[in-house]
């Protein structure tokens, strides 16, 4: 029993990861939180959602909605961050959370407040290792969002566009003089963050056979809350900090039942908060005062 | 020049996670003193700053001005007991006007009650005015007193800092490079309100790269290098004295 | 006065202090996205008072805002060691344990997620709602022109140095996230005796994030601020009715509009060019 809700976390955890890594990315690279994200993971279900209904492939519709995320992170680019870059911090954050609304309302009125879901996309069987109880379809989102972190992973390690992130991430008046192109950087920064937060969305959709224009409010807060939790800019970091959001909310759901869920997560995050502010992997100490 | 310290540090050091940023420091700061404290780039001068202000702990050591020992409060209590500072990097408040710098000065003085939200005593308002007014004139800054502070030209900033320090009625005054950034005839302005101030009966401690205005001004100088004392005494003695050249200009190989 | 307009006045009142609520620790540098959790507060305490115990309103409504306000001072605590986006996220999840508290517990007297109804026989008239609106208004009026509020505005602008000139930012600090608190709990109150009904629904995220915004878009550096953002906030609405469902998308738009094109706020302290200064200082020039 253990095991199995154990299990389950880590698949829910594995999307939380994904939208964990989207924050953290504009995080650590240029030091902005995106509120909006939780808003690109509910469009790219939405879009997907669309695709699909549109006669194309699932997979085809996959990748043509993270295009789309992509693109709508792109504009947030364009209004929420390029023009603020000199505005108190607090700004854009707000900014974001203008587009969040906006994105909201757009979508409730454009597809219609009810939950829909996804058709059924493949033939279901479930394996049985052991103890647990492992459906094929949980398997393959959980394989593509590995992928997909994996990914990631190899980009920002072995590209140059990956390591001109890095730089970004460490100084970009630096990173320009080194001959970095920042303009490139942050567009690419956008369009990664804004791809995989479709991803998530999309996953987590066909998962949990929830399809909502409010379905992004509560995994956008439990994403930040992960990556605060799992390091601030650090992408391992948020992978670790959504596996851990995802075992406990299951945990608590499982063990103290539904009312208590909120309380774990949140109580988690205070607790991080309190107790370790630069999260489980971050090694910024906050906000040292220079005199 | 004797009477009792203003300020006196026994084996103050500072450990900052395994870099030694000041190494067992002792010195005393004379009443009605002007002192100055001076060292090449990275010697420790601001930390001994934030030490005394109470901005970190000390790692080992104590601090005591007049008998009352500074080294575990926290920095608004050090303040109330009479110690005021300026900043390296200017640091004004970027939403006020410079009237209003010397005002939230003024607010928490020594002496001064922590109520404020209806002026009761319109003669306690006044005089607190009429002081204000003085530090204004006195540093010359009564005609921008309305302009927002973050606005002014830089040397007049600095004066605004420092008319902030004032308003606290500090007996001990510590300010930092307070003529970084400043040209020669700003300078020699500075040079004149700080003997000024000096003649208030303000005890000066100083921190300062330019040696023209460390030698004219003060009467006891501390060497620091590496977080250490290596030198102190009159002008005239760190003048030639070997050590504090080489620590400046390098040893000759 | 028609029953509609009667309602929107009353909104506009609730929403006026809501935005004070998020000033008090604003202008002390301290962002709380949280204060739904303290009109939750106020709003159920207050609600229990007078329907359970029978007691009267003014005690009920002032024992909401105290008992909110004493959480605001808690909170107010481990808030000291966090700013901007972690104070942000500790404030939020604070809301959310709020609202959960209410929704999953005391059911048997609030009626938990199936909402509280029946507070009172007729709703409270709107001159309730309007006597602690001018009250506070006044109390803020003081509070910004006196030393106090300037050594608030010294600890937004810079709470270490604040600290070096002699200012007690701890108590400073908590007491403006308790100020805050009590001021959101009152009108909770309110609001649960003008509706005659509260869920804690009501009481989510979004709500706390509007009151944020009636202030960061109204002026963020001056209590007037919040109560302009706090009025275009309510009223506009109602202009607008002919965008239908579309109102949201509007805002959001006009949320990102003016984050760009003015990012204090609309109202800035050079704007409002008043004597903002202890009685007998002549008018600012600049």
């Amino acid at each position: 029993m253990f095991l199995q809700q154990l299990f389950n976390g880590v698949m829910l955890g594995s999307t939380y990861a994904l939208i964990a890594i989207s924050f953290t990315l504009l995080m650590g690279v240029l030091n902005m939180l995106n509120f909006a994200i939780g808003e690109v993971f509910m469009l790219g279900a939405i879009f997907g959602l669309t695709f699909v209904k549109l006669g194309l492939s699932l997979y085809l519709a996959f990748f043509l909605a993270i295009i789309c995320t992509g693109c709508a992170c792109l504009v947030i680019e364009r209004f929420s961050f390029r023009p603020l870059r000199h505005a108190p911090p607090l700004v854009p954050l707000l900014s974001t959370i203008g587009f969040s609304i906006l994105f909201q309302n757009t979508a409730e009125n454009l597809w219609g407040s009810e939950r829909s879901q996804f058709p059924q996309w493949m033939e279901p069987i479930d394996f049985h290792v052991g103890p647990l109880l492992i459906p094929s379809t949980q398997l393959i989102i959980f394989a593509a969002a590995v992928f997909l972190m994996v990914g990631l992973d190899l980009f920002i390690q072995r590209t140059r566009i990956g390591r001109g992130m890095r730089a970004v991430a460490e100084n970009i008046e630096t990173a320009s003089i080194l001959g970095v192109d920042s303009n490139l950087i942050i567009s690419t920064t956008f369009l990664v963050s804004g791809a995989l937060a479709g991803a998530s969305g999309i996953l987590f959709g066909l998962s949990f056979s929830i399809v909502s224009p409010f379905m992004g409010m509560e995994p956008g807060i439990k994403g930040i809350a992960a990556m605060i939790v799992g390091g601030m800019g650090n992408i391992r970091g948020a992978i670790v900090g959504g596996l851990m959001i995802g075992i406990i909310e299951v945990l608590s759901v499982g063990y103290l039942g539904a009312p208590a869920k909120d309380f774990a997560v949140y109580g988690a995050l205070f607790l991080a908060l309190v107790i370790r502010p630069q999260g489980i992997l971050g090694m910024i100490h906050p906000e040292r005062e220079r005199i | 020049m004797s009477g009792k310290p203003m300020l006196t540090l026994t084996g103050v050091s500072k450990n900052f996670g395994g870099l030694l940023a000041v190494n067992n420091l002792s010195l005393n700061v004379h009443k009605e003193h002007i002192c100055g404290l001076i060292g090449p780039n990275g010697a420790g001068k601001t930390t001994v700053f934030n030490l005394i202000t109470g901005v970190y702990p000390c790692t080992k050591g104590s601090i005591l001005s007049e008998e009352v020992d500074l080294t575990r409060l926290k920095p608004y209590h050090i303040t109330r007991l009479g110690l005021a500072r300026t900043f390296q990097t200017i640091r004004l408040f970027k939403n006020m006007t410079t009237w209003e710098h010397v005002m939230v000065g003024q607010g928490f003085r020594p002496r001064s009650d922590t109520r404020g939200i209806f002026p009761f005593s319109r003669t306690r308002e006044r005089n607190l005015r009429d002081e204000a007014k003085e530090i204004l004139v006195l540093l010359g800054l009564w005609e921008v007193r309305y302009r927002k502070a973050s606005i002014l030209p830089y040397g007049i900033q600095r004066k605004v800092e420092i008319a902030r320090a004032l308003a606290l009625r500090p007996k001990l005054l510590l300010l930092d490079e307070p003529t970084a950034g400043l040209n020669i005839q700003e300078t020699n302005e500075l040079l004149k309100t700080l003997n000024k101030i000096h003649e208030l009966g303000i005890t000066i401690l100083i921190i300062e790269h330019d040696m023209r205005v460390i030698m004219e001004l003060c009467d006891h100088i501390f060497v620091l290098n590496f977080g250490q004392k290596i030198a102190e005494g009159t002008p005239g003695q760190i003048r030639v004295n070997e050590q504090v050249i080489e620590a400046y200009l390098g040893r000759e190989e | 006065m028609s029953v509609y307009h009667l309602d929107l006045l009353s909104a506009l009142g609730i929403n006026i202090l809501l935005a004070l609520s998020v000033y008090s620790p604003m202008a002390t540098g301290q962002l709380s996205l949280g204060n739904a959790g303290f009109m939750a507060i106020g709003a159920y305490v207050s609600a229990i008072l007078t329907v359970h115990l029978h007691l009267p309103l003014f005690p009920s409504l002032v024992t909401g805002g105290v008992i909110a306000g004493i959480f605001g001072i808690l909170v107010g605590f481990p808030a000291l060691r966090l700013r901007g986006v972690f104070l942000a996220m500790a404030t939020l999840g604070f809301g959310e344990i709020v609202r959960n508290f209410f929704m999953n517990f005391l059911g048997r007297v609030t009626g938990a997620a199936y909402g509280f109804r029946g507070i009172g026989d007729t709703p409270i008239s709107i001159l309730w709602i309007w006597s602690w609106v001018i009250f506070f208004l006044i109390f803020f009026f003081f509070l910004s022109r006196s030393r106090l509020g300037l050594t608030m505005l010294a600890t937004h602008d810079d709470d270490t140095v604040s600290e070096l000139i002699g200012i007690n930012i701890v108590r400073l600090k908590i007491g403006a996230f308790g100020l805050g608190a009590f001021v959101a709990g009152v009108a909770g109150g309110l609001h649960a005796h003008y509706y005659l009904y509260t869920e804690p629904e009501f009481f989510n995220v979004w709500k706390s994030i509007h009151m944020v915004l009636f202030v960061i878009m109204g002026g963020m550096l001056t209590f007037w601020g919040g109560v302009f953002g706090a009025g275009v906030f309510t009223l506009l609405p109602e202009f607008l009715r002919f965008l239908h469902d579309w109102r949201g998308a509007f805002f959001g738009v006009m949320i990102i509009g003016i984050m760009i094109a003015r990012p204090y706020g609309l109202l800035t302290r050079e704007i409002l060019q008043f004597d903002f200064w202890l009685p007998g200082q002549r008018k600012r020039r600049l």
